[in-house]
């Protein structure tokens, strides 16, 4: 027999208020087993855990039931009190009379009755309670970063810098993200490339950092501290040793049609290309699809050009698999499609462009040389209309319902250097709210509007219609209550952003949970925010939300030293409480594997020794490291061979028992 | 039966079914509203209006007969508010109080505008006739 000891916490009042802890105390005394009841202020002080690890030298007990918050909180305290005194840390039970009974009940009756009633829930369980072995597994000391934006980049630096080796995983041909494409950046409009250009440089001269672009996660396997990752390079048909980036290729592919993603299809590109100037690596690809030769067997120019010999339309993909402790994803964000939003005129014509394509136009590298033009008739714009919050902010399903939170900024900062640059433009801003917090932000917005003379107008566009070669904007002013019709060159949308589509593929891989829009979930909103909820996955930029530039490297920073710390390690302790199939009860029917969301479940065959009877059967083995515990298999197990420890069925039973008592 | 403000607005809730605490005052209902220039109280005030049980000047407005029942509105906020439908319920409100119809055939004719569309006619019996 057990001997049982229950502890009572007030929490201050957040318990005693509700709850009647003394008689709690009481009703636990009389509970087969217990031998020892008390109740205190602060169960988790230094004092409340003294009278813990008192009470089971004195009373010898070998079990203990702690009555406060959620196990989420404290279990672990009382688990490492109860370790400190000499027994098992698994011989510690919680039962949560705060989260699920005194926060939730107002009537102390009815709430003292729930609490005695899961204290007596707790006390049978502890009693078929049996000492747990916490095990341990390795840590391989590598970092995979999937997403070479500038959240990856920044990631891998800070983990590269602390000494261990990194991995990127770019798709793309190079790594830069949307960073590379922007032109000037708020709230200091430093020029985007000369402060990420250098970093590129840096991860990729670093010597713990390898870069793999036009590349893919392709499968994933294991678990905290030892992943085992699949990557696919993709064939880029050009030898990285050879190439020396000299570019002719590029100059005399005769395949020039397709669109250029890099400038948002505002103009094309060839078939072999580099994405932009400062590329890292700087070697192009071919794209296979539009390449001549690989569609038609004729033209080879670009092998013929190549000095270096470097063009290869042998080359396949490759598949590299590597080992990592941890795994960082990055994979950023794009700009939502426009084709539901008929009324911005958006896809009939040229001159209604998105944010992100007057970024293109106003850079130097762009489509237009840096030269402020209409796509249309390459003609400058005498006036322009930004429309803020397009498809942000949206409750129906032709947007996101929330708000992208960069786009106030940006276009404060597009209408301030088009007036910096071409003041004689009229600059007119459409708004619903100007959302500026953050560091000199506000200030940055209101220059746009008393130094830049940019006319901001509450209220929103309705229709966008192109008359002549003119753009006819009918909108509505709020604050003088009044229709607004006005004839402009150009529209400038601001496009809501979300997370890059493929995420979803990423985090079934994974395992890691997104949100209904698609974002990956950190484990805690406030406390966790770069940790996702599964072992090993951390999370960097605009793919867990939407960020600027100086947010999105902070949180890389943050993900790097979550990662760091936990490279750090000799080794990892594991969760005792996985499940266990009995040999003897299995039939080896599968059902368990199936349900097993973490692939813990193997079969094997397994001499075993059945009452006396020796044969070979085939029976389910439980990866322990891999198994979260979540007890799926034990449900699914139709001979009832699979339990989980410590929430053993007999375990879960007593606990009914009780409650229905 | 006399009514408060306050009940007429909770009626006028309950017969469109619009809940006008969605609204974020973005005036884009406003803004793609055909018939703004001729209303004197406009489409986004019609929800804030609304919200805030200010119904006699509804009640009286023009706005209720100036809308074309287009559903611009309806099809471009987006937070899914339905402003249209707060209107027709407020234009039936006044229909159901004078007991009547409010247009006969009779007198499309003398009330026809060269610059008014087509659409409204048609609406327009189904909008001002019980
Ligand atoms: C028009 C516009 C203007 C802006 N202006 C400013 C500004 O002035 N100042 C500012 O602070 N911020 C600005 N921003 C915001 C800024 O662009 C972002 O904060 C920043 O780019 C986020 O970086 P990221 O690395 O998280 O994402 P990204 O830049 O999107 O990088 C993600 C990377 O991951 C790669 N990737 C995606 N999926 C996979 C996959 N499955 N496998 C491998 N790789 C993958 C992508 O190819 C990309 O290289 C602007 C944004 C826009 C749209
Ligand atoms: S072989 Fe393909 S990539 Fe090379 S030059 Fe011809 S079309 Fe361009
Ligand atoms: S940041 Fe500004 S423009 Fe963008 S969605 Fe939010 S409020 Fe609208
Ligand atoms: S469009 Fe919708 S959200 Fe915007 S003001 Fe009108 S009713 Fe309100
Ligand atoms: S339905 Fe009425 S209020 Fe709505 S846009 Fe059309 S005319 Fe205006």
């Amino acid at each position: 027999m057990q001997r049982i000891g229950v502890f009572v916490c007030h929490c201050g009042t957040n318990i005693a208020a509700t709850v009647d802890v003394a008689r709690v105390v009481e009703a636990a005394a009389k509970e087969p087993g217990v031998v020892h009841a008390e109740d205190y202020q602060y169960m988790c002080s230094e004092a409340g855990q003294l009278k813990i690890r008192e009470a089971i030298k004195e009373k010898n007990l070998t079990g203990i039931v702690v009555c406060s918050c959620s196990p989420r909180m404290h279990e672990n305290t009382f688990r490492q009190a109860a370790e400190r005194a000499g027994i098992n840390p698994y011989m510690v039970e919680i039962a949560n009379i705060r989260e699920h009974c005194s926060w939730i009940h107002k009537d102390i009756e009815e709430a003292t009755e729930k609490a005695v009633i899961l204290a007596r829930a707790a006390i049978a369980k502890v009693t078929l309670n049996a000492p747990l072995q916490a095990g341990t597994s390795r840590v391989v000391k590598r970092a995979l970063v999937i997403g070479g934006g500038i959240a990856g980049i920044q990631t891998a630096l800070d983990i590269a810098d602390a000494g261990y080796e990194v991995d990127i995983v770019e798709k793309t041909p190079s790594i830069g993200g949307r960073m590379s494409q922007l032109d000037k950046t708020f709230p200091t409009l430093d020029c985007s490339a000369c402060i990420l250009t250098p970093k590129m440089v840096e991860a990729a001269a670093h010597d713990k950092i390898t870069i793999y672009t036009y590349s893919e996660v392709e499968k994933v396997s294991g678990f905290v501290g030892d992943f085992q990752v699949d990557i696919r390079k993709k064939a880029r048909s050009v030898d990285m040793s050879k190439c020396t980036g000299c570019g002719v290729c590029q100059e005399k592919c005769p395949s020039k049609k397709t669109p250029n993603e890099f400038n948002r299809g505002l103009n094309n590109r060839s078939a072999i290309y580099t994405p932009f100037a400062q590329a890292i690596p700087n070697v192009p690809v071919i794209d296979r699809e539009s390449c001549i030769k690989f569609k038609t067997g004729k033209c080879g120019v670009c092998a013929k050009v190549c000095q270096a010999g470097a063009i290869d339309y042998e080359q396949k993909d490759e598949i590299v698999t590597q080992n990592y402790g941890a795994i960082v994803v990055a994979t950023g964000f794009d700009t939502i499609k426009l084709d539901k939003f008929d009324e911005y005129s958006y896809s009939t014509s040229p001159d209604v462009i998105t944010s992100l394509e007057l970024e293109r136009i106003m850079n130097a590298a762009g489509p237009t040389k840096g030269h402020l033009e209409r796509m249309s008739d390459h003609k400058a714009p005498k006036s322009m209309v930004f429309i803020q919050c397009v498809g942000s902010r949206c409750a129906d399903k032709r947007g996101k319902s929330y708000c992208s939170k960069i786009c106030c900024m940006y276009t404060a900062k597009h209408a301030m250097l088009i007036r910096d640059k071409y003041p004689d433009v009229e600059v007119t801003v459409f708004y619903i709210d100007v959302r500026t917090p953050g560091k000199n932000f506000d200030e940055f917005y209101r220059r746009a509007v008393e130094e830049y003379g940019v006319n901001y107008i509450k209220g929103q566009v309705g229709k966008v219609a192109e008359k002549g070669d003119k753009l006819l904007v009918q909108g509505v002013d709020l604050i003088d209550n009044k229709r607004i019709l006005m004839e402009t060159d150009m529209v400038v949308l601001a496009t809501a952003i979300e997370p890059n589509p493929d995420v979803r593929k990423i985090a079934t891989m994974l395992t890691a949970s997104i949100d209904t829009n698609n974002f990956l979930t950190e484990s805690h909103a406030k406390l966790r925010p770069v940790e996702s909820p599964t072992a090993g996955i951390f999370l960097s930029g605009v793919c867990q939300g939407p960020k600027d530039i100086p947010e999105t490297v902070a949180q890389a920073g943050a993900a790097a030293v979550k990662v760091v710390g936990l490279l750090a390690k000799d080794h990892l302790v594991t969760n005792p409480c996985v499940a266990k199939s009995d040999e003897l009860l299995c039939n080896g029917c599968s059902s368990c594997e199936k349900v097993c969301p973490y692939g813990a479940i193997s079969y094997e065959e397994r001499e075993v020794n059945d009452h006396g009877i020796r044969e070979t059967r085939r029976v389910a083995n439980v990866n322990s490291a891999l198994c979260q515990g979540c007890g799926a298999c034990t449900v699914a197990c139709p001979s009832g061979a699979m339990d989980l420890q410590g929430f053993s069925n007999r375990q879960i039973l007593a606990e009914v028992d009780a409650i229905c008592k | 039966m006399h009514r408060t403000e306050q009940e007429q607005a909770e009626l006028i809730k309950e017969i469109s079914g619009v809940n006008t605490k969605k609204c974020m005052k973005c005036g884009k209902c406003s803004a793609s509203c055909p018939a703004y220039e001729e209303m004197d109280i406009r489409p986004h005030q019609f929800v804030s209006y609304v919200q805030n049980a200010d119904v006699k000047a509804l009640l009286e407005s023009k706005s209720i007969w100036k809308c074309l029942s287009c559903f611009a509105c309806v099809e471009r906020c987006p937070r899914d508010v339905k402003p249209a439908k707060l209107i027709e319920a407020v234009r039936l409100m006044v229909i159901r109080e004078r007991g009547g119809n409010y247009l006969t055939p009779g007198e499309v004719p003398e009330l026809l505008d060269e610059e008014l569309p087509q659409q409204l006619l048609a609406s327009a019996f189904r909008k001002y006739s019980k």
